[in-house]
This record gives C-alpha cells, sequence and structure tokens, in this order.
C-alpha cells in the first residue's frame, strides 16, 4: 500500500542503543536541509533528509569549529554517497557514515534514523 | 556446500584477517572456495590502531572495518564469538568452541598478539586491566567512574594512549615506564626528553627508569596502590597493563607447528609454516622469514596480501617490512624511521633539538652521506619527503632538513627532488614512479583517483599532503586540460548555467541539475559549490524567470547557505550577527536609539562596520526573529550583511554640509543602496559616493564606485579593498543622475551575468577577454545589443524587491525553523556561550565538551599508523 506522505503522521526516530527516539514530525524536514535535535544525554543530532526522502543523521558538533552547527550545513552527494558540507569552514561529511571527505583521520558519530 | 569445493578456515578476524578476507576476494578465491572464519571477540573486525578514539566519541560502529555486505557477498561464514579451541594437522580439521568441526584445505592463523602482563603479585587484582580490545575499554570506562586517578604501565605506544584515555575520563593519571624513557623503541634519549616535557605539560605524571613490583590491594582485593622498584609507592585506583604484546601462538604451537624462541609461528617468505604446507600464519602472531615478528598493521597487510597471493598461486614473499612510523601521539607529532637509532657502522647524527618547544630533530647519515633514518618529535611535517629519501645521498645538506622555518637555510625539499624508486606510501608500499603513472597513464586527475588507482594514502593518510603535490606537477607537466566546470555536478561555467537558466526560464535547481548536470550527478542531491551558485543565479533573474523572489521560498530555501538561510552571519561559536539597512550611512537618533535598545535588551555586542552600519553580535537562532520584529516595527529592512548581493553604499555628508562638496552624494548613495538592495550577485557588491574629488568614502576601492563632478558623475568600476587592492577604473565621466543609474544598471547586471561564482568585480574585469576595453564597448557602447535586456532584467529586480525579514516574521512555517532543537524549541544551545569583554560579550567556545564524555583535547590526537 502507497500512503501519500502529507495525509501520513509518520515521526523522524533515531536510534539510541536498543531504543528509538523520536525526533520530529516527518514533514519538518525540508529536503536538502538539517535540523538539530537534542538528545536525552545532552548530545545533539543533525538530521537530514535527501531528495529521495532518505534519513541521515550525524552529530551535530562541527569537529574542526567546535560549534553545534553542522544541521545548517548545505547537503550533497559525492559519487552517491551522500554528505553534509559545514557551514564553518566546508570540510564535508559523509550522511551515512560520519567519515570526513576532507580529512580521513576525522569522523564524526552517525545515527541510524527511520520514519515510521 | 558440496564437498569437493575446497575450504580457507581463517582463525581471527582483526584488521589483518579482514584485509586477508578483502584479497582473497579480489583474487577471486572467495568464488571458488567455502571461506570460514572464527572470530573470538563478539564483534566482526575493527580498527584496533584507532581504538583509543572511541573515548574521543567514536561508537564501536564507527570502528568496524567490515561491511557485512561483503561477507555476505562472498558468502564467507563468519562465526562471531567462536574462536577456535584445537587444531587436528592429520585430519587437517579446526574445532571452535561451539563444538562445531571444520574441515580445511587451508588454514589460516591470524590470532593477533596478547597484552603483556608483568607476573608481579595481585597482577589480577580487582581494578588491574589491559588495553588491547574493545571489551577492555569499556571495562576501564564502567570502573573509572568510581576511580579517581590512574596508573599506566609502560610508556611505549599503547601506554601513552592509554594514560590519554584515562586523563580523558576524568582520572589523575601516571606513566610508569622501566626503561630511562618514553617510546623506548621508537625514539632515542633526545627524542625521549622533547616528548617528556610535552607530556608532563599536558598535566600527565611520568615516571621513568622505575619498575613495578607489586600491586597493593585493599581487603576486597581491589587496586589501591603501586610498590616500584625505587622503594616509593604511587596510590591509585586503577591498572592499565600496557608492556607490550605477544604473539598468540598456543593454538600453534599445540598442534606441533613450530614457533620462535620469543614466540612467533615460524613461516616462510611466502608466510607458510615452515612445517605444514597447509597451513599459513599472518599479522602480529607470524614470526617472518627476517626472523621478525611484526606489531604494526602495514606489514601485517603486506603479509595478508602475500598469503593470499600465494593460495592462489600467484608469485608473491613478504621478506620483511620498513617499520617507519609516523603518529600523532596526545597531540605530539612522533616519526621515525629507517636506522632510527644509528646502528650501522661509522653513521653520524645530524640533531636538531628545543625542547624548550619541545622539538627534537635527528637524522642518521652514513659515511658516504647516504640518509639512513632519523627520528621526528614535535614537528613530523617532513616525515613523507624524508622517509622517501632513506637510503640515497639527499640533494641538499641534511642541516638544512631539520633546521626550523626562519633560521639561516630552511630548506623546502619538494617531492619533485625524489627518484622515481622513492616510496610515497609505506603502508602500500607505493613508489613515486607508480604515482606518476597513475596519472600519466592512466589519466587519474585527481587524488582521490589517485588513491583508489594505487592504494597509496589509504591506509594512514601521512602522504596524502606529498600525493596532492605530486599529482599536481604531474598534470602540469603534462599539459592534461583542467576541467572548467563549477563543480562535480556541473561541467558548465557559472556563465554558461546563468544563459541556460535565462534562455530556457529555468527556474528550479533540481530541474537544472537533472538536464544539465554531468551524467553522473543527475538525479543526485548536487553538492554545496553549485547549489548556492544556482541559488544565486535563479534568484537574480527571478522575476525574469518566473521564480519566487524570496530566498527562503520552497527548493530555494534549501539551497542556500547557512547564512542566507537563517538571513543572518553564522559566527564561530554558532550564534549570529544582525545587521541592519542603513542606506548611505544616514541614521535618525531615533533609529540609533531603536537599535542600541535592542542590543541591550537581548545582551548583543556591538561595532560599527566599515560600511557605515552597525553590527549586533551574539545573537541566538531562535532570537533572530525576535529581534527583526522589533527592527521591522521600526522601520529597519535586511542589510544583506549576509548574502552574495549588494552590502551598503558608504558616503560622504557631501554638499548639504561640506564646505567643498559639489554633489549631494548622500543623496545618490541612498537612492543606490535602494535600487540595487537584495540584489543576488556572484560575490558581495560594495559601492560608495564621494561628494567631491577629496573622495572621503573611498568610492575608488568598490565595486562600483561614483565622485562627484561639477558636471554631474565620474563612474568606477572593479575597484577592491581586501587582501588584494586594486583601484577602480574609470569607466565614463560628467554623467547626469539618470544616465549613471542607467550606467551601472547595465554593468551589475553584465557581471551578473558572465562573471564566475565568488569572483569579485576586480578579478573579474581582469580575467576576462578585453578587460575594460571590453565592458565599456559592452555597457556604454551596447557594443552586443544586450543593453535593452540587462536594463530590463534590473528594472524587473528593483520592481519586485521585497524585505525578506519582513516577509520572514510574518509567516509562520518560515519562523519555525529559527529554532535551536527542532524537539527543544526553548532550549537554547548550551554550546553558544559568552564571556566577558570590554564591558560587552565576546564567544565562549567550549571547544570539544560536547557530549557527556569528558573528552580532553589530548585525545584528539590518536595514533594514525
Amino acid at each position: 500500500m502507497t500512503l501519500a506522505p502529507e495525509t501520513t503522521d509518520l515521526k523522524v526516530q533515531l536510534r539510541l542503543g536498543d531504543s528509538w527516539f523520536t525526533i520530529c514530525d516527518l514533514n519538518v524536514l525540508l529536503p536538502g536541509r538539517g535540523v538539530a535535535a537534542l538528545l536525552p544525554d545532552g548530545r545533539q543530532a543533525a538530521v537530514f533528509r535527501d531528495r529521495t526522502g532518505n534519513l541521515y543523521a550525524v552529530d551535530n558538533r562541527d569537529p574542526f569549529g567546535g560549534a553545534a552547527v553542522l544541521s545548517r550545513g548545505l547537503t550533497g552527494s559525492h559519487q552517491g554517497r551522500p554528505f553534509v558540507a559545514s557551514p564553518l569552514l566546508k570540510q564535508r561529511f559523509d550522511l551515512a557514515t560520519g567519515q570526513c571527505l576532507d580529512d580521513d583521520t576525522v569522523r564524526i558519530t552517525a545515527y541510524e534514523v527511520r520514519a515510521r | 556446500m558440496t564437498t569437493d569445493t575446497p575450504t580457507i578456515v581463517l582463525v581471527g578476524h582483526g584488521m589483518v584477517g579482514q584485509r586477508f578476507l578483502e584479497a582473497l576476494a579480489e583474487r577471486g578465491l572467495t568464488a571458488t572456495h567455502r571461506v570460514v572464519v572464527l572470530c573470538e571477540e563478539p564483534r566482526p573486525a575493527y580498527d584496533r590502531v584507532a581504538l583509543t578514539s572511541y573515548f574521543s566519541g567514536k561508537t564501536p560502529e564507527d570502528l568496524s572495518m567490515t561491511d557485512m555486505e561483503f561477507i555476505e557477498k562472498h558468502s564467507i561464514e563468519l562465526r562471531v564469538g567462536d574462536p577456535a579451541e584445537t587444531v587436528d594437522r592429520s585430519s587437517r580439521t579446526v574445532t571452535a568452541r561451539s563444538g562445531q568441526t571444520f574441515a580445511y584445505d587451508t588454514l589460516v592463523l591470524a590470532t593477533g598478539s596478547y597484552p603483556f602482563v608483568p607476573p608481579v603479585p595481585n597482577k589480577d587484582a580487582t581494578g588491574c586491566f589491559v588495553y588491547r580490545t574493545i571489551e577492555d575499554l569499556l571495562a576501564i570506562e564502567e570502573y573509572a567512574k568510581t576511580a579517581t586517578t590512574g596508573a599506566v604501565v609502560g610508556g611505549g605506544l599503547l601506554g601513552l594512549e592509554a594514560a590519554g584515555a584515562l586523563k580523558g575520563l576524568g582520572l589523575t593519571s601516571h606513566i610508569v615506564e622501566f626503561a630511562p624513557r618514553l617510546m623506548p623503541v621508537q625514539v632515542d634519549e633526545g627524542g625521549g626528553a622533547a616528548l617528556l616535557r610535552t607530556i608532563e605539560d599536558m598535566g600527565l605524571s611520568v615516571h621513568t627508569g622505575v619498575g613495578t613490583q607489586e600491586i597493593a590491594v585493599d581487603a576486597d582485593g581491589a587496586v589501591t596502590g603501586m610498590k616500584l622498584s625505587d622503594g616509593s609507592e604511587l596510590s591509585t585506583d586503577l591498572v592499565v597493563f600496557s608492556a607490550g604484546v605477544r604473539p598468540r601462538d598456543q593454538l600453534a604451537r599445540a598442534s606441533g607447528l613450530t614457533v620462535g624462541e620469543r614466540g612467533g609461528i615460524t613461516v616462510d617468505e611466502q608466510c607458510r609454516t615452515v612445517n605444514d604446507p597447509h597451513v599459513f600464519a599472518i599479522g602480529e602472531c607470524a614470526l617472518a622469514a627476517d626472523g621478525r615478528v611484526y606489531g604494526l598493521v602495514a606489514p601485517g597487510y603486506e603479509q595478508a596480501e602475500t598469503a593470499a597471493a600465494t593460495i592462489a598461486a600467484d608469485e608473491a614473499s613478504f621478506t620483511g617490512a620498513d617499520l617507519s612510523t609516523k603518529l600523532k601521539l596526545l597531540g605530539v607529532d612522533v616519526a621515525s624511521f629507517g636506522d632510527a637509532h644509528g646502528t650501522a657502522d661509522d653513521c653520524l647524527d645530524v640533531v636538531y633539538s628545543d625542547s624548550r618547544a619541545g622539538l627534537y630533530k635527528k637524522l642518521v647519515i652514513g659515511r658516504d652521506g647516504t640518509l639512513l633514518g632519523g627520528i621526528l618529535v614535535g614537528d613530523a611535517e617532513a616525515y613523507g619527503t624524508l622517509r622517501a629519501l632513506t637510503g640515497s645521498v639527499p640533494p641538499i645538506s641534511p642541516e638544512s632538513l631539520v633546521l626550523p622555518a626562519g633560521s639561516g637555510a630552511p630548506a623546502q625539499l619538494g617531492p619533485a627532488a625524489l627518484p622515481d624508486d622513492a616510496i610515497i606510501c609505506s603502508c602500500n608500499n607505493v613508489r613515486k614512479g607508480t604515482i606518476r603513472d597513475a596519472v600519466t597513464e592512466h589519466r587519474c586527475t585527481t587524488v582521490p583517483e589517485v588513491k583508489k588507482c594505487t592504494k597509496a594514502g589509504t591506509t594512514c593518510g601521512s602522504c596524502v599532503k606529498v600525493l596532492g603535490q605530486l599529482v599536481t606537477a604531474e598534470l602540469e607537466a603534462g599539459g592534461v586540460e583542467v576541467d572548467k566546470g563549477l563543480c562535480g555536478c556541473f561541467a558548465q561555467t557559472r556563465e554558461e548555467l546563468y544563459e541556460i537558466v535565462l534562455a530556457l526560464r529555468i527556474n528550479t535547481y533540481q530541474d537544472l541539475l537533472d538536464r544539465y548536470g554531468r551524467e553522473n550527478a543527475r538525479g543526485g542531491d548536487g553538492c554545496e559549490i553549485c547549489k548556492p551558485a544556482v541559488a544565486s543565479i535563479i534568484a537574480s533573474l527571478a522575476p525574469t524567470i518566473g521564480a519566487s523572489g524570496y530566498v527562503l521560498d520552497g527548493e530555494q530555501a534549501a539551497l542556500q547557505d547557512s547564512n542566507d538561510h537563517f538571513l543572518a552571519n553564522l559566527q564561530k561559536n554558532g550564534s549570529y550577527s544582525v545587521v541592519p539597512r542603513i542606506p548611505g550611512g544616514e541614521i535618525t537618533p531615533e533609529g540609533l536609539i531603536v537599535i542600541g535598545e535592542i542590543a541591550r535588551d537581548f545582551g548583543l555586542y556591538t561595532k560599527i562596520t566599515g560600511g557605515q552600519r552597525i553590527d549586533m553580535f551574539g545573537a541566538r537562532v531562535e532570537q533572530l526573529p525576535l529581534i527583526w520584529t522589533r527592527l521591522v516595527d521600526a522601520g529597519f529592512e535586511s542589510g544583506h550583511a549576509y548574502g552574495k548581493s549588494l552590502r551598503t553604499v558608504k558616503s560622504c555628508v557631501g554638499q548639504t554640509w561640506c564646505r567643498y562638496g559639489v554633489q549631494d552624494s548622500v543623496r545618490m548613495a541612498i537612492d543606490l543602496e535602494l535600487r540595487y538592495r537584495g540584489l543576488r550577485s556572484p560575490h558581495k557588491l560594495k559601492s560608495a559616493v564621494s561628494g567631491c574629488a577629496r573622495e572621503c568614502a573611498e568610492a575608488q576601492s568598490k565595486d562600483f564606485g561614483v565622485i562627484a563632478t561639477a558636471g554631474g558623475w565620474n563612474l568606477y568600476v572593479a575597484g577592491n579593498g581586501g587582501a588584494t587592492p586594486r583601484h577602480a577604473d574609470l569607466l565614463a565621466q560628467d554623467l547626469t543622475d539618470t544616465e549613471l543609474i542607467k550606467l551601472i544598471d547595465r554593468f551589475l547586471m553584465f557581471y551578473i551575468r558572465t562573471a564566475d561564482r565568488l569572483e569579485r568585480t576586480s578579478t573579474w574585469l581582469e580575467r576576462i577577454p578585453g578587460g575594460l576595453d571590453h565592458v565599456r564597448d559592452v555597457v556604454v557602447e551596447d557594443s552586443l545589443g544586450i543593453c535593452e535586456e540587462l536594463e530590463t532584467l534590473m528594472a524587473a529586480h528593483v520592481a519586485n524587491y521585497r524585505d525578506e525579514w519582513s516577509d520572514t516574521i510574518n509567516d509562520p512555517e518560515k519562523l519555525a525553523r529559527f529554532v535551536s532543537f527542532v524537539n527543544a524549541p526553548d532550549t537554547p544551545d548550551p554550546v553558544v556561550g559568552f564571556v566577558p569583554e570590554r564591558d560587552q560579550i565576546k564567544p565562549d567556545l567550549p571547544l570539544l565538551s560536547i557530549g557527556l564524555r569528558p573528552a580532553d583535547d589530548v585525545l584528539e590526537g590518536t595514533a594514525q599508523r
């Protein structure tokens, strides 16, 4: 069965350990843009949706600059891999793995995320 | 699985085991063989080299090196948590802990090593740990919650990492090293001294030259301290043994295979055990043909490749490996290469030492001038070049290679000076010639392509910088045509995209990407380069192509750079600055008071800008709508300080007040600023109007500047301040108001049409063929017949301008984006903090304090081998 997205009230959920943590309604996520979410332990996640509807979440903190701003970065795809570019100094991070594409030695946490 | 499929059983799934599986798959052996992997740990192969990064926030999943798709695709039977218990070589079977028995045709032992724990009393007490697996780290982390002090036995590589980790967990940390210096294997006395100073400056206590005699315990058997060989006692709640590793060869011993005197399964140059042609050993458990056990991952990888090649009946051998290492340890660069300790006969040292700065550099030089090896502590910048030069006579004197820049003869020896057989990537054994071939013969044009083609730079990454220099040099030498496309998504230049958008009235980014993007980028998500560039083109042409002129509408919102998306300027700590438009720099006392009150009420830092307006810093994202509601109520508009668009038109006070003024420069500045406000362009636009030739408004340093004359206005274009100042060129003289505006309209639209992204008017004018004369022909003489169109485009912009902040505060859906957290909109971002300075505030950025783990700076530097 196919449901038109606007008639559903899907929630975006993040995997934390063995449970799923609800972030927001799916329709709040603008394709190509991120939102920041506060996790129960005080950490922050940046949650994104790409144009085909895939969801991604990584740590919100820019490991180079220190500010929690990755959710405000521009997204894109590089050789089929989704990424976000930090709004501070533009380093790119693979959204699926958290790997920094401009510095092999840097990787940020990537979270499992789903809509249901 | 049919019984006649030959079976390979791999015992151990660490980094080397995983590389072996990949090597099997590359040779097609996974298709012809049944492959069974017995893995002791509860998780498949992970990056043990980066183990410590767990404490700086990486999860066990982040560290994983095993792609389960790869395992499934190659039908590898990976049995996690089921170690091999016995090997029966006569019947060629392995029995696992689960009781299951596997028959093998080939057995590969990759059992790794185990941490050596010195046989001191109470070494197994509660609170004693080793540092080898993720499980060890989890246990240390748990125990540290109730501890205040920790001690590490062993001042080698892993010991220092462990000590840094304990400090990161909030413990007072001690390092106890039996040798007289830290990292005795890698560095000599001088290097150890430089390292010691830096490590102690980080707050770690180092005890060298002492051994551990006994672990002191309380009545419950928990650690309370350590008794040291000099008679002293060190009280500590927790002890981590990190005194080296030993090969895990018990399984081999028990099955009758030969092992070395000091451990390690004896193998030949093909990594085959010397007793049994059906059994191989690779990695840290193997005693290689050169009589050494290698504890580094790179030689282990080479052994994995050798064993896989031999099984495939390819020729390969492992005869020994380079032990060069470069790592960042607790933030300190440490590198050693070649004959670091100068063991060769007759060799000489060249040493530069500055213990105040924590620097130590030593080169070992042979009698004939050959570079034999060296040690670098504190600054390992030259490592890539020096390691590659090892074994040859450097083309310049060795002293100049280690002296710091600026002291006499600082030498920058580029990779061009290296011979073709110099090894650039020692992890994967890639020579300079191979990298050059990748560019010249395999047509690689970028570093990622070369990495993929040659595998250079794919393991530790320490050679990537040299790699980049080599690729660039080779491309330039070969005259390879460089792709002029905007980015990886578009093969067109910005100018070409502008023409496509205008001619075909394309008004969405996705439409442009899917129709005109590069083949492999169509249908994708674009990138951070083309999205804002196309957003700018669409915004410049919005009324003409039927797009919304509001940058936060629909798809356009997703294309804007962060600043445009929040209509404010992002600052280093994640807060924003706010700049209302003050046209011409003219402001009423009431306007000043409103800005002052708002800044005071929101606690903002205020500063007068160079463009005659007021910048308010330190606004949290959720405060922006509140601030702008008050600004808009008082009649202010967006100043577009965040956009690639018109910033200010600065002015002097002009004829109205000034004794020298010949025209009303303030009025003209206001007229121009209001005409071009909101105009999106390839880069920011600045302007100024001076009321006389004294030029107090500095118009000749602007993108377009106007200077009053007795007969009207002179128009100057393409000036710039900034890093590369350029005086503007005179485009036309003695213009009337109408003529001036018409000419600026044409000039700006021609620039927007033909400039590259982020190209200021000054660089644009220098670049375009014909330069100033061409621009004058086009916009003054109308040589291309496009002036009417340029004027029409500008007229459409002027007619359709709307203040985007006013639109935003009246749009609840857009306002909902201005929150700190989507799930906690009322909680301010705790990272955004401020401290007082000179009666105002400044950002206080608590670097690396996010999350619950007290990850100290020292943990940033983890080993990169």
